[in-house]
Protein backbone atom coordinates (compact mmCIF):
# COMPACT_ATOMS: atom_id res chain seq x y z
CA UNK A 1 0.00 0.00 0.00
CA UNK A 2 1.50 3.43 -0.86
CA UNK A 3 -0.50 6.52 0.35
CA UNK A 4 0.41 9.99 -1.10
CA UNK A 5 -1.23 12.72 0.99
CA UNK A 6 -0.98 16.74 -0.69
CA UNK A 7 -0.42 19.54 2.14
CA UNK A 8 -0.76 23.04 1.06
CA UNK A 9 0.02 25.86 3.47
CA UNK A 10 -2.26 28.66 4.19
CA UNK A 11 -2.21 31.70 6.94
CA UNK A 12 -3.24 31.10 9.98
CA UNK A 13 -7.05 31.13 10.28
CA UNK A 14 -7.40 34.35 12.24
CA UNK A 15 -4.91 36.12 9.61
CA UNK A 16 -5.79 39.32 9.10
CA UNK A 17 -6.39 40.02 5.19
CA UNK A 18 -5.30 42.61 3.70
CA UNK A 19 -3.76 43.31 -0.18
CA UNK A 20 -0.77 45.21 -1.23
CA UNK A 21 0.81 46.14 -4.55
CA UNK A 22 -2.12 47.85 -5.60
CA UNK A 23 -4.77 45.15 -4.56
CA UNK A 24 -2.65 42.05 -6.36
CA UNK A 25 -1.15 40.41 -3.70
CA UNK A 26 -1.79 38.91 -0.08
CA UNK A 27 -0.10 40.97 2.09
CA UNK A 28 1.87 38.04 4.14
CA UNK A 29 3.13 40.43 6.79
CA UNK A 30 3.13 39.25 9.81
CA UNK A 31 0.78 36.10 8.94
CA UNK A 32 1.62 32.69 10.49
CA UNK A 33 1.24 29.67 8.21
CA UNK A 34 -0.32 26.57 9.40
CA UNK A 35 -0.69 23.43 7.56
CA UNK A 36 -4.09 23.75 5.77
CA UNK A 37 -6.95 22.66 8.23
CA UNK A 38 -8.33 19.77 6.21
CA UNK A 39 -4.66 17.92 4.79
CA UNK A 40 -4.09 18.43 8.56
CA UNK A 41 -6.94 17.38 10.40
CA UNK A 42 -8.46 14.89 7.82
CA UNK A 43 -6.71 13.48 5.22
CA UNK A 44 -3.04 13.12 6.84
CA UNK A 45 -4.34 11.76 10.41
CA UNK A 46 -6.41 9.25 8.43
CA UNK A 47 -3.58 8.48 6.24
CA UNK A 48 -1.56 7.57 9.52
CA UNK A 49 -3.99 5.97 11.03
CA UNK A 50 -4.45 3.34 7.48
CA UNK A 51 -0.79 3.23 8.38
CA UNK A 52 -0.78 2.63 11.89
CA UNK A 53 -3.34 -0.48 10.89
CA UNK A 54 -1.17 -1.63 8.57
CA UNK A 55 2.47 -0.87 9.30
CA UNK A 56 3.78 -1.89 5.95
CA UNK A 57 2.09 1.09 4.12
CA UNK A 58 4.28 3.86 2.73
CA UNK A 59 2.96 7.31 3.38
CA UNK A 60 4.40 9.95 1.76
CA UNK A 61 3.49 13.26 1.86
CA UNK A 62 3.69 16.30 -1.26
CA UNK A 63 3.39 20.05 -1.59
CA UNK A 64 4.15 22.19 -4.32
CA UNK A 65 5.49 25.47 -3.06
CA UNK A 66 8.52 27.20 -2.58
CA UNK A 67 11.26 26.70 0.14
CA UNK A 68 9.05 28.84 2.46
CA UNK A 69 6.74 25.78 3.18
CA UNK A 70 9.70 23.54 4.49
CA UNK A 71 8.64 24.54 8.22
CA UNK A 72 4.99 23.28 7.33
CA UNK A 73 6.29 19.87 5.35
CA UNK A 74 8.43 19.21 8.28
CA UNK A 75 5.59 20.01 10.68
CA UNK A 76 3.25 17.64 8.72
CA UNK A 77 6.01 14.76 8.92
CA UNK A 78 5.83 15.59 13.00
CA UNK A 79 2.52 13.80 12.47
CA UNK A 80 3.11 11.08 10.76
CA UNK A 81 4.84 9.43 7.59
CA UNK A 82 7.84 8.23 6.31
CA UNK A 83 9.03 11.16 3.73
CA UNK A 84 7.80 14.40 2.01
CA UNK A 85 8.35 15.47 -1.43
CA UNK A 86 8.26 19.16 -2.52
CA UNK A 87 8.12 20.18 -5.67
CA UNK A 88 9.91 23.37 -6.30
CA UNK A 89 7.35 25.34 -8.29
CA UNK A 90 4.97 28.30 -6.98
CA UNK A 91 2.05 29.12 -8.91
CA UNK A 92 -1.47 29.82 -8.17
CA UNK A 93 -2.73 28.21 -10.83
CA UNK A 94 -4.70 24.62 -10.01
CA UNK A 95 -4.25 23.18 -12.85
CA UNK A 96 -0.45 23.70 -13.00
CA UNK A 97 -0.38 22.48 -9.30
CA UNK A 98 -2.38 19.34 -10.09
CA UNK A 99 -0.27 18.72 -12.95
CA UNK A 100 2.81 18.86 -10.78
CA UNK A 101 0.78 16.10 -7.96
CA UNK A 102 -0.12 13.77 -10.79
CA UNK A 103 3.41 13.60 -11.88
CA UNK A 104 4.64 12.63 -8.68
CA UNK A 105 1.72 10.16 -8.18
CA UNK A 106 2.38 8.52 -11.51
CA UNK A 107 5.90 7.88 -11.47
CA UNK A 108 5.51 6.62 -7.15
CA UNK A 109 2.73 4.55 -8.19
CA UNK A 110 0.32 5.28 -5.05
CA UNK A 111 -2.73 3.21 -4.62
CA UNK A 112 -4.30 6.11 -3.00
CA UNK A 113 -4.30 10.17 -3.45
CA UNK A 114 -5.72 12.15 -0.43
CA UNK A 115 -6.23 15.73 -0.59
CA UNK A 116 -8.12 18.15 2.34
CA UNK A 117 -11.84 19.18 0.59
CA UNK A 118 -10.29 22.55 -0.17
CA UNK A 119 -7.60 25.43 0.65
CA UNK A 120 -9.19 27.43 2.91
CA UNK A 121 -7.11 31.06 1.30
CA UNK A 122 -7.97 30.05 -2.07
CA UNK A 123 -11.47 27.95 -1.55
CA UNK A 124 -10.82 26.25 -4.68
CA UNK A 125 -12.04 22.02 -3.69
CA UNK A 126 -10.32 21.47 -7.56
CA UNK A 127 -6.67 19.93 -6.82
CA UNK A 128 -8.28 16.47 -5.96
CA UNK A 129 -10.68 16.57 -8.95
CA UNK A 130 -8.39 17.80 -11.46
CA UNK A 131 -5.54 14.73 -10.25
CA UNK A 132 -8.24 12.24 -10.45
CA UNK A 133 -8.98 13.34 -14.26
CA UNK A 134 -5.17 13.59 -15.21
CA UNK A 135 -4.30 9.67 -13.56
CA UNK A 136 -7.60 8.95 -15.08
CA UNK A 137 -8.59 7.32 -11.92
CA UNK A 138 -12.37 7.16 -9.66
CA UNK A 139 -12.79 10.25 -7.55
CA UNK A 140 -14.89 10.77 -4.28
CA UNK A 141 -14.80 14.27 -3.17
CA UNK A 142 -15.87 15.41 0.19
CA UNK A 143 -15.61 12.23 2.19
CA UNK A 144 -16.18 12.11 5.80
CA UNK A 145 -15.28 8.50 5.97
CA UNK A 146 -12.79 5.73 4.86
CA UNK A 147 -12.49 2.20 5.55
CA UNK A 148 -10.27 -0.10 3.43
CA UNK A 149 -10.78 -4.01 3.41
CA UNK A 150 -7.73 -5.47 1.55
CA UNK A 151 -7.92 -3.39 -1.85
CA UNK A 152 -11.07 -2.01 -1.84
CA UNK A 153 -12.49 1.01 0.21
CA UNK A 154 -15.45 2.13 1.74
CA UNK A 155 -16.17 5.66 1.47
CA UNK A 156 -18.65 7.80 3.04
CA UNK A 157 -19.62 10.94 1.07
CA UNK A 158 -21.73 14.25 1.67
CA UNK A 159 -24.42 15.06 -0.41
CA UNK A 160 -26.70 17.93 -0.35
CA UNK A 161 -29.23 16.88 2.49
CA UNK A 162 -27.42 13.66 3.91
CA UNK A 163 -24.79 11.28 2.81
CA UNK A 164 -24.37 8.60 0.60
CA UNK A 165 -22.06 4.97 1.15
CA UNK A 166 -19.94 3.67 -1.54
CA UNK A 167 -17.34 1.14 -2.36
CA UNK A 168 -14.10 1.24 -4.91
CA UNK A 169 -11.39 -0.65 -5.87
CA UNK A 170 -7.83 1.28 -5.10
CA UNK A 171 -6.65 3.50 -7.11
CA UNK A 172 -8.30 5.83 -6.20
CA UNK A 173 -8.02 9.98 -5.49
CA UNK A 174 -10.13 11.21 -2.23
CA UNK A 175 -10.92 14.33 -0.76
CA UNK A 176 -11.25 14.93 2.95
CA UNK A 177 -13.45 16.54 5.65
CA UNK A 178 -14.87 16.31 9.03
CA UNK A 179 -15.54 13.09 9.68
CA UNK A 180 -12.51 11.34 8.54
CA UNK A 181 -10.70 11.38 11.79
CA UNK A 182 -9.82 13.69 14.92
CA UNK A 183 -7.39 16.53 15.11
CA UNK A 184 -4.18 15.20 16.56
CA UNK A 185 -1.19 17.16 18.06
CA UNK A 186 2.42 16.49 17.16
CA UNK A 187 4.28 14.92 20.56
CA UNK A 188 7.85 15.50 21.18
CA UNK A 189 9.20 12.40 19.62
CA UNK A 190 7.09 13.27 16.54
CA UNK A 191 8.90 16.48 15.81
CA UNK A 192 12.25 14.90 16.98
CA UNK A 193 11.92 12.35 14.07
CA UNK A 194 10.48 14.74 11.77
CA UNK A 195 13.94 16.29 11.27
CA UNK A 196 15.57 13.09 10.18
CA UNK A 197 13.21 11.94 8.24
CA UNK A 198 13.34 12.25 4.02
CA UNK A 199 12.18 15.66 2.28
CA UNK A 200 13.09 15.47 -1.07
CA UNK A 201 12.93 18.53 -3.15
CA UNK A 202 11.90 17.60 -6.90
CA UNK A 203 11.81 20.36 -10.05
CA UNK A 204 8.23 20.92 -11.37
CA UNK A 205 7.26 19.15 -15.01
CA UNK A 206 6.86 21.64 -17.83
CA UNK A 207 2.73 22.14 -17.16
CA UNK A 208 0.45 25.06 -18.62
CA UNK A 209 -0.87 27.89 -16.69
CA UNK A 210 -4.75 28.44 -17.74
CA UNK A 211 -5.90 31.44 -15.11
CA UNK A 212 -4.27 34.07 -13.50
CA UNK A 213 -5.28 36.44 -10.55
CA UNK A 214 -5.69 39.91 -11.68
CA UNK A 215 -6.76 41.33 -8.29
CA UNK A 216 -7.94 41.03 -5.05
CA UNK A 217 -11.30 43.23 -3.13
CA UNK A 218 -12.58 43.10 0.57
CA UNK A 219 -16.67 43.33 0.28
CA UNK A 220 -18.10 46.38 1.61
CA UNK A 221 -18.03 46.89 4.89
CA UNK A 222 -21.26 46.38 6.84
CA UNK A 223 -23.31 49.40 7.74
CA UNK A 224 -23.47 48.42 11.69
CA UNK A 225 -25.78 46.59 13.71
CA UNK A 226 -29.28 48.04 14.44
CA UNK A 227 -29.87 46.67 18.17
CA UNK A 228 -33.42 45.82 19.28
CA UNK A 229 -34.06 45.80 22.99
CA UNK A 230 -34.18 42.05 24.76
CA UNK A 231 -38.06 43.38 25.84
CA UNK A 232 -39.20 43.76 22.53
CA UNK A 233 -38.69 40.74 20.13
CA UNK A 234 -41.59 41.32 18.27
CA UNK A 235 -39.59 44.67 16.96
CA UNK A 236 -37.09 42.37 15.37
CA UNK A 237 -39.63 40.06 13.81
CA UNK A 238 -41.32 43.18 12.35
CA UNK A 239 -37.69 44.81 11.05
CA UNK A 240 -37.26 41.31 9.27
CA UNK A 241 -40.65 41.28 7.41
CA UNK A 242 -40.91 45.01 6.65
CA UNK A 243 -37.83 45.95 6.34
CA UNK A 244 -35.09 43.23 5.64
CA UNK A 245 -38.20 41.70 3.45
CA UNK A 246 -36.44 38.08 4.84
CA UNK A 247 -39.54 36.52 6.64
CA UNK B 1 -19.91 28.62 -29.79
CA UNK B 2 -22.19 28.01 -26.92
CA UNK B 3 -23.01 28.47 -22.67
CA UNK B 4 -23.42 24.80 -21.50
CA UNK B 5 -25.02 24.15 -18.47
CA UNK B 6 -25.01 21.51 -16.35
CA UNK B 7 -27.92 20.84 -14.49
CA UNK B 8 -27.69 18.81 -11.60
CA UNK B 9 -30.28 16.77 -10.01
CA UNK B 10 -31.83 14.17 -7.45
CA UNK B 11 -34.38 11.59 -7.74
CA UNK B 12 -35.34 13.28 -11.19
CA UNK B 13 -36.22 16.91 -9.52
CA UNK B 14 -33.97 19.56 -10.90
CA UNK B 15 -31.77 21.30 -7.68
CA UNK B 16 -32.60 25.12 -7.16
CA UNK B 17 -28.79 25.56 -7.46
CA UNK B 18 -29.27 24.05 -10.97
CA UNK B 19 -31.81 27.21 -11.76
CA UNK B 20 -29.38 29.59 -10.29
CA UNK B 21 -26.75 28.41 -12.72
CA UNK B 22 -29.34 28.34 -15.99
CA UNK B 23 -29.85 32.34 -14.92
CA UNK B 24 -26.24 32.97 -14.61
CA UNK B 25 -25.45 30.65 -18.05
CA UNK B 26 -28.17 32.26 -19.92
CA UNK B 27 -26.94 35.75 -18.97
CA UNK B 28 -23.29 34.75 -19.61
CA UNK B 29 -24.53 33.35 -23.02
CA UNK B 30 -26.65 37.18 -23.95
CA UNK B 31 -23.81 38.80 -22.76
CA UNK B 32 -21.12 37.03 -25.22
CA UNK B 33 -23.55 37.15 -28.08
CA UNK B 34 -23.63 33.44 -28.12
CA UNK B 35 -26.93 30.95 -26.83
CA UNK B 36 -26.96 28.74 -23.80
CA UNK B 37 -27.67 24.65 -23.85
CA UNK B 38 -27.81 22.81 -20.78
CA UNK B 39 -26.92 18.83 -20.06
CA UNK B 40 -28.93 16.24 -17.71
CA UNK B 41 -28.06 13.21 -16.58
CA UNK B 42 -30.12 10.19 -15.91
CA UNK B 43 -33.90 9.84 -15.14
CA UNK B 44 -35.87 12.94 -15.13
CA UNK B 45 -39.36 13.29 -13.99
CA UNK B 46 -39.96 17.37 -14.41
CA UNK B 47 -40.62 18.96 -17.58
CA UNK B 48 -37.33 19.99 -19.01
CA UNK B 49 -38.57 22.00 -22.04
CA UNK B 50 -39.93 24.09 -19.09
CA UNK B 51 -36.27 25.05 -18.09
CA UNK B 52 -36.80 27.08 -21.17
CA UNK B 53 -38.02 29.83 -19.30
CA UNK B 54 -34.19 30.75 -17.40
CA UNK B 55 -33.51 31.29 -20.79
CA UNK B 56 -31.42 28.04 -22.37
CA UNK B 57 -32.51 27.31 -25.46
CA UNK B 58 -31.77 23.31 -25.82
CA UNK B 59 -31.04 20.89 -23.34
CA UNK B 60 -28.99 17.71 -24.11
CA UNK B 61 -30.59 14.44 -22.33
CA UNK B 62 -29.01 11.77 -21.39
CA UNK B 63 -30.96 9.07 -19.89
CA UNK B 64 -28.70 5.95 -19.34
CA UNK B 65 -29.53 3.73 -15.58
CA UNK B 66 -25.52 3.87 -14.94
CA UNK B 67 -26.60 7.76 -14.89
CA UNK B 68 -28.85 7.45 -11.99
CA UNK B 69 -26.13 6.73 -9.16
CA UNK B 70 -23.20 9.61 -9.13
CA UNK B 71 -19.74 9.01 -10.36
CA UNK B 72 -17.67 11.38 -11.41
CA UNK B 73 -15.36 10.05 -13.67
CA UNK B 74 -18.55 8.27 -15.40
CA UNK B 75 -20.36 11.38 -15.39
CA UNK B 76 -17.10 13.74 -16.74
CA UNK B 77 -16.80 11.50 -19.80
CA UNK B 78 -20.87 11.82 -20.33
CA UNK B 79 -20.27 16.00 -20.31
CA UNK B 80 -17.75 16.02 -22.54
CA UNK B 81 -19.43 14.96 -25.00
CA UNK B 82 -22.43 17.48 -24.32
CA UNK B 83 -19.53 19.92 -24.61
CA UNK B 84 -18.63 18.69 -28.28
CA UNK B 85 -22.00 18.51 -29.39
CA UNK B 86 -22.93 22.11 -28.15
CA UNK B 87 -19.50 22.91 -29.32
CA UNK B 88 -19.35 24.67 -25.94
CA UNK B 89 -16.72 27.17 -25.40
CA UNK B 90 -17.94 28.22 -21.39
CA UNK B 91 -19.27 25.25 -19.33
CA UNK B 92 -21.26 26.20 -16.06
CA UNK B 93 -22.09 24.06 -12.91
CA UNK B 94 -23.11 24.98 -9.50
CA UNK B 95 -20.57 24.96 -6.74
CA UNK B 96 -22.27 22.22 -4.97
CA UNK B 97 -21.30 18.90 -3.69
CA UNK B 98 -21.53 17.18 -7.27
CA UNK B 99 -20.62 20.16 -8.87
CA UNK B 100 -17.26 20.29 -6.65
CA UNK B 101 -16.13 16.93 -7.97
CA UNK B 102 -17.44 17.48 -11.69
CA UNK B 103 -16.26 20.91 -12.57
CA UNK B 104 -12.21 20.22 -12.21
CA UNK B 105 -12.18 17.02 -13.56
CA UNK B 106 -14.22 17.99 -16.59
CA UNK B 107 -11.34 21.28 -16.53
CA UNK B 108 -8.55 18.58 -16.56
CA UNK B 109 -9.82 17.00 -19.23
CA UNK B 110 -10.62 19.79 -22.05
CA UNK B 111 -7.58 21.72 -20.48
CA UNK B 112 -9.89 24.63 -19.98
CA UNK B 113 -8.94 27.66 -16.91
CA UNK B 114 -11.43 27.03 -14.14
CA UNK B 115 -12.99 29.22 -11.24
CA UNK B 116 -14.90 27.79 -8.82
CA UNK B 117 -16.75 29.95 -6.13
CA UNK B 118 -17.54 32.28 -8.65
CA UNK B 119 -19.72 34.94 -7.16
CA UNK B 120 -20.87 37.15 -10.13
CA UNK B 121 -21.07 37.25 -13.98
CA UNK B 122 -17.48 37.26 -15.69
CA UNK B 123 -15.95 40.59 -16.84
CA UNK B 124 -15.58 40.32 -20.77
CA UNK B 125 -14.94 43.85 -21.54
CA UNK B 126 -11.09 42.89 -21.47
CA UNK B 127 -10.53 39.10 -21.06
CA UNK B 128 -12.23 36.50 -19.08
CA UNK B 129 -11.85 38.03 -15.65
CA UNK B 130 -14.22 36.32 -12.68
CA UNK B 131 -14.93 37.03 -9.14
CA UNK B 132 -14.82 34.47 -7.01
CA UNK B 133 -15.00 34.10 -3.16
CA UNK B 134 -11.19 33.77 -1.29
CA UNK B 135 -10.70 33.11 2.34
CA UNK B 136 -13.57 31.27 3.24
CA UNK B 137 -15.58 34.26 1.68
CA UNK B 138 -13.49 37.43 3.59
CA UNK B 139 -12.33 38.70 0.41
CA UNK B 140 -12.78 38.48 -3.61
CA UNK B 141 -10.24 37.57 -6.55
CA UNK B 142 -10.68 38.48 -9.91
CA UNK B 143 -9.48 35.36 -11.66
CA UNK B 144 -8.65 35.80 -15.24
CA UNK B 145 -9.21 32.60 -17.39
CA UNK B 146 -6.30 32.39 -20.33
CA UNK B 147 -7.65 29.42 -22.08
CA UNK B 148 -9.92 29.23 -24.92
CA UNK B 149 -12.35 26.97 -22.96
CA UNK B 150 -13.71 27.82 -19.54
CA UNK B 151 -15.48 26.22 -16.90
CA UNK B 152 -17.11 28.13 -13.79
CA UNK B 153 -18.46 27.00 -10.50
CA UNK B 154 -20.99 28.96 -9.03
CA UNK B 155 -21.85 29.70 -5.86
CA UNK B 156 -24.76 28.32 -4.56
CA UNK B 157 -27.67 31.27 -3.62
CA UNK B 158 -25.10 33.81 -4.84
CA UNK B 159 -27.16 34.44 -8.01
CA UNK B 160 -30.66 35.76 -8.43
CA UNK B 161 -32.66 33.09 -10.49
CA UNK B 162 -35.40 34.76 -13.06
CA UNK B 163 -37.81 33.44 -14.93
CA UNK B 164 -39.26 34.82 -18.13
CA UNK B 165 -41.01 32.36 -21.55
CA UNK B 166 -40.28 30.29 -23.47
CA UNK B 167 -39.14 26.50 -23.73
CA UNK B 168 -36.00 24.70 -24.71
CA UNK B 169 -35.79 22.04 -27.08
CA UNK B 170 -35.12 19.04 -25.49
CA UNK B 171 -32.91 16.91 -27.39
CA UNK B 172 -31.73 13.12 -26.54
CA UNK B 173 -27.49 12.57 -26.42
CA UNK B 174 -26.40 9.76 -27.26
CA UNK B 175 -23.71 9.24 -25.28
CA UNK B 176 -20.70 6.34 -24.71
CA UNK B 177 -21.85 5.88 -21.09
CA UNK B 178 -18.63 3.84 -19.49
CA UNK B 179 -19.03 1.34 -16.52
CA UNK B 180 -18.52 3.11 -13.27
CA UNK B 181 -15.98 2.23 -10.75
CA UNK B 182 -17.89 3.33 -7.46
CA UNK B 183 -20.49 1.29 -6.87
CA UNK B 184 -23.23 3.34 -4.44
CA UNK B 185 -24.37 1.11 -1.17
CA UNK B 186 -26.25 3.44 1.05
CA UNK B 187 -27.93 6.53 0.51
CA UNK B 188 -28.83 7.88 3.79
CA UNK B 189 -30.98 11.66 3.58
CA UNK B 190 -31.83 13.36 6.53
CA UNK B 191 -35.56 13.94 5.65
CA UNK B 192 -38.33 16.82 6.39
CA UNK B 193 -35.71 18.77 7.22
CA UNK B 194 -34.38 21.58 4.83
CA UNK B 195 -30.82 20.57 3.47
CA UNK B 196 -28.68 23.75 5.08
CA UNK B 197 -26.61 24.04 1.77
CA UNK B 198 -29.87 25.28 -0.04
CA UNK B 199 -32.10 26.90 2.83
CA UNK B 200 -32.51 30.25 2.39
CA UNK B 201 -33.15 30.96 6.06
CA UNK B 202 -30.72 29.03 8.76
CA UNK B 203 -31.06 29.30 12.64
CA UNK B 204 -27.91 28.38 14.66
CA UNK B 205 -27.56 27.54 17.79
CA UNK B 206 -23.48 27.97 19.79
CA UNK B 207 -22.28 26.61 23.18
CA UNK B 208 -24.32 29.57 24.56
CA UNK B 209 -27.73 27.59 24.15
CA UNK B 210 -26.08 24.88 27.52
CA UNK B 211 -27.07 21.54 26.49
CA UNK B 212 -28.66 19.71 23.30
CA UNK B 213 -31.57 19.31 25.38
CA UNK B 214 -32.82 22.86 24.84
CA UNK B 215 -32.46 22.90 20.73
CA UNK B 216 -36.33 22.39 20.99
CA UNK B 217 -36.99 26.48 20.53
CA UNK B 218 -34.37 26.49 17.87
CA UNK B 219 -35.83 23.54 16.04
CA UNK B 220 -39.42 24.89 16.78
CA UNK B 221 -38.33 28.37 15.04
CA UNK B 222 -36.43 26.79 12.48
CA UNK B 223 -39.55 24.78 11.32
CA UNK B 224 -41.61 28.05 11.99
CA UNK B 225 -39.65 30.08 9.57
CA UNK B 226 -39.09 26.86 6.85
CA UNK B 227 -35.38 27.21 8.33
CA UNK B 228 -32.19 25.10 8.44
CA UNK B 229 -30.81 23.94 11.69
CA UNK B 230 -27.00 24.78 12.05
CA UNK B 231 -24.71 24.92 14.56
CA UNK B 232 -21.04 25.82 15.56
CA UNK B 233 -17.73 23.83 15.76
CA UNK B 234 -17.56 22.79 19.44
CA UNK B 235 -21.64 21.76 19.67
CA UNK B 236 -21.21 19.53 16.92
CA UNK B 237 -17.98 18.47 18.42
CA UNK B 238 -19.36 17.49 22.12
CA UNK B 239 -22.29 15.87 19.86
CA UNK B 240 -25.11 17.85 21.28
CA UNK B 241 -25.80 18.45 17.00
CA UNK B 242 -24.52 16.48 14.30
CA UNK B 243 -21.91 17.21 12.87
CA UNK B 244 -23.41 17.87 9.14
CA UNK B 245 -24.93 21.17 10.63
CA UNK B 246 -21.48 22.57 11.68
CA UNK B 247 -20.91 25.58 9.75
CA UNK B 248 -17.81 27.75 9.42
CA UNK B 249 -13.90 27.65 8.28
CA UNK B 250 -14.27 23.82 9.06
CA UNK B 251 -17.27 23.30 8.43
CA UNK B 252 -20.05 23.58 5.80
CA UNK B 253 -20.11 27.65 3.81
CA UNK B 254 -23.02 28.66 3.74
CA UNK B 255 -24.42 31.79 1.78
CA UNK B 256 -28.55 31.97 3.03
CA UNK B 257 -30.69 34.99 2.65
CA UNK B 258 -31.23 35.28 6.62
CA UNK B 259 -28.79 33.79 9.29
CA UNK B 260 -30.00 34.15 13.13
CA UNK B 261 -27.12 33.16 15.03
CA UNK B 262 -28.39 31.92 19.12
CA UNK B 263 -25.75 31.96 21.48
CA UNK B 264 -22.74 32.05 19.81
CA UNK B 265 -19.87 34.44 19.95
CA UNK B 266 -18.63 35.26 16.66
CA UNK B 267 -15.38 33.83 16.68
CA UNK B 268 -13.37 34.42 13.36
CA UNK B 269 -13.43 30.89 12.42
CA UNK B 270 -17.15 30.79 12.68
CA UNK B 271 -17.41 33.77 10.77
CA UNK B 272 -15.70 32.33 7.67
CA UNK B 273 -18.55 30.00 7.15
CA UNK B 274 -21.50 32.31 7.54
CA UNK B 275 -20.45 35.75 6.41
CA UNK B 276 -21.79 35.66 2.94
CA UNK B 277 -25.04 35.77 4.51
CA UNK B 278 -27.24 38.91 3.22
CA UNK B 279 -28.86 39.23 6.92
CA UNK B 280 -27.52 38.47 9.93
CA UNK B 281 -29.49 38.45 13.12
CA UNK B 282 -27.66 37.69 16.43
CA UNK B 283 -28.98 36.87 19.91
CA UNK B 284 -26.44 36.81 22.40
CA UNK B 285 -26.39 38.12 26.24
CA UNK B 286 -23.01 39.25 26.10
CA UNK B 287 -22.77 43.10 24.40
CA UNK B 288 -18.87 42.45 23.43
CA UNK B 289 -19.68 39.12 21.86
CA UNK B 290 -17.56 39.62 18.55
CA UNK B 291 -20.51 38.67 16.02
CA UNK B 292 -22.79 42.03 16.68
CA UNK B 293 -19.63 43.61 14.33
CA UNK B 294 -20.99 41.26 11.79
CA UNK B 295 -24.62 41.78 12.15
CA UNK B 296 -27.47 43.30 10.59
CA UNK B 297 -29.54 43.12 13.10
CA UNK B 298 -29.12 42.02 17.54
CA UNK B 299 -30.90 41.70 19.97
CA UNK B 300 -28.25 41.90 23.56
CA UNK B 301 -30.76 39.99 25.64
CA UNK B 302 -30.30 36.02 27.17
CA UNK B 303 -31.75 33.56 24.59
CA UNK B 304 -33.87 31.49 27.02
CA UNK B 305 -36.33 34.65 26.98
CA UNK B 306 -35.71 36.03 24.10
CA UNK B 307 -36.38 33.04 21.47
CA UNK B 308 -40.10 32.09 23.08
CA UNK B 309 -41.09 35.55 22.57
CA UNK B 310 -39.66 35.70 18.75
CA UNK B 311 -41.22 32.47 18.09
CA UNK B 312 -44.65 33.98 19.26
CA UNK B 313 -44.15 36.60 16.76
CA UNK B 314 -43.14 34.54 14.43
CA UNK B 315 -46.37 32.83 14.44
CA UNK B 316 -48.47 35.55 14.73
CA UNK B 317 -47.05 36.89 11.84
CA UNK B 318 -47.78 33.94 10.22
CA UNK B 319 -51.10 33.40 11.38
CA UNK B 320 -50.08 29.85 13.18
CA UNK B 321 -51.71 29.36 16.47
C1 LIG C 1 -8.38 26.26 13.03
C2 LIG C 1 -9.71 26.47 13.69
C3 LIG C 1 -10.87 26.22 12.95
C4 LIG C 1 -12.13 26.43 13.53
N1 LIG C 1 -13.24 26.20 12.77
C5 LIG C 1 -14.46 26.51 13.30
C6 LIG C 1 -15.65 26.36 12.51
O1 LIG C 1 -15.62 25.91 11.37
N2 LIG C 1 -16.83 26.73 13.05
C7 LIG C 1 -16.95 27.22 14.33
O2 LIG C 1 -18.06 27.53 14.75
N3 LIG C 1 -15.85 27.33 15.09
C8 LIG C 1 -14.62 26.99 14.62
N4 LIG C 1 -13.52 27.10 15.42
C9 LIG C 1 -13.72 27.42 16.85
C10 LIG C 1 -13.93 28.90 17.12
O3 LIG C 1 -12.67 29.51 17.29
C11 LIG C 1 -14.76 29.11 18.40
O4 LIG C 1 -14.14 28.44 19.47
C12 LIG C 1 -16.21 28.61 18.29
O5 LIG C 1 -16.81 29.10 17.12
C13 LIG C 1 -17.00 29.04 19.51
O6 LIG C 1 -18.28 28.48 19.50
P1 LIG C 1 -19.51 29.18 20.23
O7 LIG C 1 -19.65 30.56 19.74
O8 LIG C 1 -20.66 28.27 20.11
O9 LIG C 1 -19.05 29.12 21.75
P2 LIG C 1 -18.50 30.27 22.71
O10 LIG C 1 -17.34 30.97 22.11
O11 LIG C 1 -18.34 29.63 24.03
O12 LIG C 1 -19.66 31.34 22.77
C14 LIG C 1 -20.89 31.13 23.40
C15 LIG C 1 -21.62 32.45 23.32
O13 LIG C 1 -22.92 32.30 23.86
C16 LIG C 1 -23.24 33.44 24.62
N5 LIG C 1 -24.23 33.05 25.62
C17 LIG C 1 -24.06 32.31 26.74
N6 LIG C 1 -25.21 32.13 27.37
C18 LIG C 1 -26.16 32.76 26.66
C19 LIG C 1 -27.56 32.93 26.80
N7 LIG C 1 -28.24 32.40 27.82
N8 LIG C 1 -28.20 33.65 25.87
C20 LIG C 1 -27.54 34.22 24.82
N9 LIG C 1 -26.22 34.07 24.63
C21 LIG C 1 -25.54 33.34 25.53
C22 LIG C 1 -21.93 33.91 25.21
O14 LIG C 1 -21.98 35.29 25.51
C23 LIG C 1 -20.95 33.58 24.09
O15 LIG C 1 -20.76 34.69 23.22
C24 LIG C 1 -12.24 26.89 14.87
C25 LIG C 1 -11.08 27.13 15.60
C26 LIG C 1 -9.83 26.93 15.03
C27 LIG C 1 -8.60 27.22 15.85
N1 LIG D 1 0.31 23.69 -3.59
C1 LIG D 1 -0.21 22.53 -3.18
N2 LIG D 1 0.58 21.47 -2.91
C2 LIG D 1 0.07 20.29 -2.50
N3 LIG D 1 -1.25 20.07 -2.35
C3 LIG D 1 -2.09 21.08 -2.61
C4 LIG D 1 -1.63 22.36 -3.04
N4 LIG D 1 -2.70 23.17 -3.20
C5 LIG D 1 -3.78 22.43 -2.88
N5 LIG D 1 -3.43 21.18 -2.53
C6 LIG D 1 -4.31 20.06 -2.10
O1 LIG D 1 -5.56 20.19 -2.72
C7 LIG D 1 -6.60 20.43 -1.77
C8 LIG D 1 -7.65 21.35 -2.33
O2 LIG D 1 -7.07 22.59 -2.69
P1 LIG D 1 -7.84 23.67 -3.58
O3 LIG D 1 -8.33 22.98 -4.77
O4 LIG D 1 -6.82 24.71 -3.88
O5 LIG D 1 -8.94 24.20 -2.69
C9 LIG D 1 -5.87 20.93 -0.53
O6 LIG D 1 -6.61 20.64 0.65
C10 LIG D 1 -4.57 20.14 -0.60
O7 LIG D 1 -4.73 18.82 -0.12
Amino acid sequence: MKILVCISKTPDTTAKIAFTDNNTKFATDGVQWIINPYDEWYSLVRAIELKEKDPSTVLHLLTVAGAEADPIIRKALALGGDEAIRVNADSQDSFYIATQIAEVAKQGNYDLVFTGRETIDYNGSSIGGMVAELLNLPYVALATKFDLNGTTATITREIEGGEEVCEAALPLVVSCQKGMAEQRIPNMKGIMGARTKPLKVVEPAAADTLTSIAGFELPPAKAGVKLIPADNPAELVRLLHEEAKQI
Amino acid sequence: MSVLIYIDQAEGHVKKASLEALTYGAKLAAQLGTTAEAVVLGTVTEDLAALGKYGVKKIHHVSNDTLNHFDAQVFTGVIAQAVTAANADVVIFSNNVDGKALAPRLAARLKAGLVTGAAALPDTSNGFVVKKTVFSGKAFANVAINSPIKVIALNPNAFKIEAGEGTAEVAALNATVEASKVKVTQVNKVTGEVPLSEAEIVVSGGRGLKGPENWGMIEELAHLLHAATACSRPVADVHWRPHHEHVGQTGLAIAPNLYIAIGISGAIQHLAGVNRSKVIVVINKDPEAPFFKAADYGIVGDAFEVVPKIIEAVKKLKGVA
